[in-house]
């Protein structure tokens, strides 16, 4: 009973902020215009909500989701309350996969395929890297995902400067790896749709076997689980959903952490629900992080991964000191 | 009537050979208590019998099938294990918990049936934890988690139960009872039980037979009355034991310091 209540609230917030999202903007656009605009009377407020806002609210909703979703998964297969795509260095290294092909001249559409390849490399390094002590520990894994976005960062920053096709759209780009969901086409949204709706149903699908993972690896292997294609395929689900954000909005950290862990305070500790949770209170969380973005300081707009770091960050502290009674 | 046995099995860590040609069988009804000195392979052992570790050479059947030929879900609804880590940061239920017992009969579609819902609270009522049922798992004592592992374990509906010093974060009673548990289990439902032990006692109080390791061998291997003797724990675990006899079972104790001892070391006192 209590799983339908907060399903039925998660939904419920997502379509109060993805209205808010498209009825709210820089530019003031009264109801009716808006509603007029949704259903195709052409204006100028007509093109602002159609080509500008509703693709913004629908990238953040698609971004956020994806976020929360990779972010219970890697949660559930470390066993670690800290991990996020963010903070295990996943995110950036999509982003320099994502730099890589855009510095080479790709296509549109290769772009999220090259951030997928980036995350999956980043992921796997991570989880190797977390495992050379044996078992996973908190803290390595954290040292590992440190080590990682530094140095991908310094990679991203070393092509960024010494392209010329992107020192062009310098401004554009350091924008977009902050964390923004400004500029996004119909056309790569409906690309980065598919590729979260397939991510969101092999997370759900692998969701109870990652339960198995509770007391460890051994103990999911005594349970059944057979480790080598269990892991893969969730590190693999992992990538392909933090690749599909990544390629949308650039770096936006700690939704994949704050998201899955709030939910566990009210939904307990289930993969299965947890996942399915995951979306809609990671697309509410990121469409009113978005919302603040480009209102806060209008007609400037700020990066949206600003906003979820000054709010993620300190979160993640509180977790970590809290945690640490735990962890060894 | 199922057996699990262990055949000339060799295996080991990088290079380093542990189990030496290990011959094991176990019955239904069976406690097997593993015992032996730190670094003897028991634990090694245990995580070959359950699949876990691939011997580099020999192999383990249960009822005359390699398990080395079936795949890890085949294994474990055949092997349950009993972890000897249960701790974890989230907060499962001890129904939840208890659940993963099924992991291994879930389909693609990890659905679970209204049998498993039955087998997951049969394993419960034989533990005497349905009122624990809805408890979170880390908020429990350690008796208590104990026991819910175990019904985890249980949940599996597997013929062979493996432990790991199943008692070790526990004090002496609930030693004791988590043991009594196993050893009615064993009894009840015809489980083979295997279960590394350190404390001798209780192997010599619970368990049907000893199996005695030392350096990766099979030392002895029988009733624990002829198994615990002075000279075979002299032999195997070093001096400064003794074993006494009570209500008709070994027991083994610290030896008293002797009086040469004593005047040794308050010479060594002296001497400072």
């Amino acid at each position: 009973m209590r799983t339908t209540v907060v399903f039925t609230i998660l939904m419920a917030a997502l379509v109060v902020s993805a209205a808010a999202g498209v009825f709210i903007g820089a530019v003031a656009i009264g109801p009716g215009d808006v509603l007029g605009a949704l259903l195709g009377t052409d204006s100028t407020s007509g093109t602002i909500i159609r080509e500008l806002r509703l693709p913004r609210v629908l990238g953040a909703a698609l971004v956020g989701g994806a976020l929360a979703g990779a972010g219970t998964l890697l949660q559930g297969l470390l066993r670690n309350p800290l991990a996020d795509p963010f903070v295990t260095g996943t995110s950036a290294g999509a982003s320099l996969g994502a730099v890589i092909a855009v510095a080479l001249g790709a296509s549109a559409a290769i772009v999220p395929l090259a951030a997928f390849a980036g995350a999956i490399a980043a992921i796997t390094l991570v989880w190797r890297l977390a495992r050379l002590g044996g078992g996973t520990t908190v803290l390595t894994v954290l040292l590992a995902g440190v080590v990682h976005t530094s140095f991908a960062g310094a990679i991203v920053t070393l092509i960024l400067v010494s392209s010329d096709r992107l020192a062009l759209r310098l401004r554009a780009v350091l924008g977009w790896l902050q964390g923004g969901v400004s500029v996004i086409s119909w056309s790569e949204l409906a690309v980065a749709a598919a590729v979260i709706a397939v991510g969101i149903a092999a997370a759900v699908l692998l969701a109870p076997r990652i339960d198995a993972y509770a007391f460890g690896e051994e103990t999911a292997a005594a349970l059944g689980i057979n480790l080598d294609r269990t892991t893969g395929a969730v590190l693999a689900t992992t990538a392909l959903l933090t690749g599909a954000a990544v390629a949308i909005a650039g770096l936006v950290g700690f939704v994949g952490l704050v998201i899955p862990h709030a939910l566990r305070f009210v939904l307990g500790a289930t993969h299965r629900r947890l996942l399915i949770a995951s979306f809609p209170a990671g697309a509410a969380a990121l469409v009113l992080a978005d919302l603040g973005a480009r209102t806060m300081l209008a007609p400037a707009e700020l990066p949206v991964g600003v906003i979820t770091g000054i709010i993620g960050a300190p979160f993640f502290l509180v977790l970590l000191v809290r945690s640490r009674r735990v962890i060894v | 009537m199922t057996t699990l046995c262990a055949r000339e099995v060799r295996a080991g860590y990088d290079h380093r050979e542990v189990l030496r040609g290990i011959d094991l069988d176990a019955g239904p009804g069976e406690i097997v208590a593993l015992v032996g000195p730190n670094g003897a392979g028991k634990s090694t052992l245990l995580r070959v019998l359950a699949g876990l570790v691939r011997p580099t050479s020999g192999s383990v059947m249960i009822d005359g099938v390699d398990i080395a030929t079936l795949d890890r879900a085949a294994v474990a609804r055949h092997i349950a294990v009993v972890p000897q880590i249960f701790e974890t940061l989230f907060p499962f239920t001890v129904r939840e918990v208890v659940t993963l017992g099924r992991t291994s009969r879930m389909g693609t579609l990890g659905l679970l049936s209204a049998g498993d819902a039955l087998a997951v609270r049969r394993a419960l009522e034989e533990l005497d934890s349905l009122d624990l049922a809805e408890r979170r798992i880390d908020r429990i004592s350690g008796g208590e988690r104990q026991r819910a592992v175990l019904a985890m374990a249980l949940a599996q509906e597997a013929e062979v139960l493996l432990l790991d010093e199943p008692t070790a974060h526990l004090d002496p009673a609930h030693q004791r009872a988590a043991l009594e548990h196993v050893a009615r289990l064993a009894r009840e439902r015809g489980l083979v039980v295997v279960a590394v032990l350190h404390d001798l006692n209780l192997a010599s109080a619970l368990a049907s037979r000893v199996v005695v390791l030392d350096d990766g061998a099979v030392v002895r291997d029988g009733d624990p009355r002829e198994v615990i003797t002075a000279a075979l724990v002299h032999e195997v675990f070093g001096p400064g034991l003794t074993v006494i006899a009570h209500e008709g079972r070994p027991f083994v104790l610290p030896a008293a310091q002797t009086a040469a001892e004593r005047a040794s070391r308050s010479a060594q006192v002296d001497a400072i």
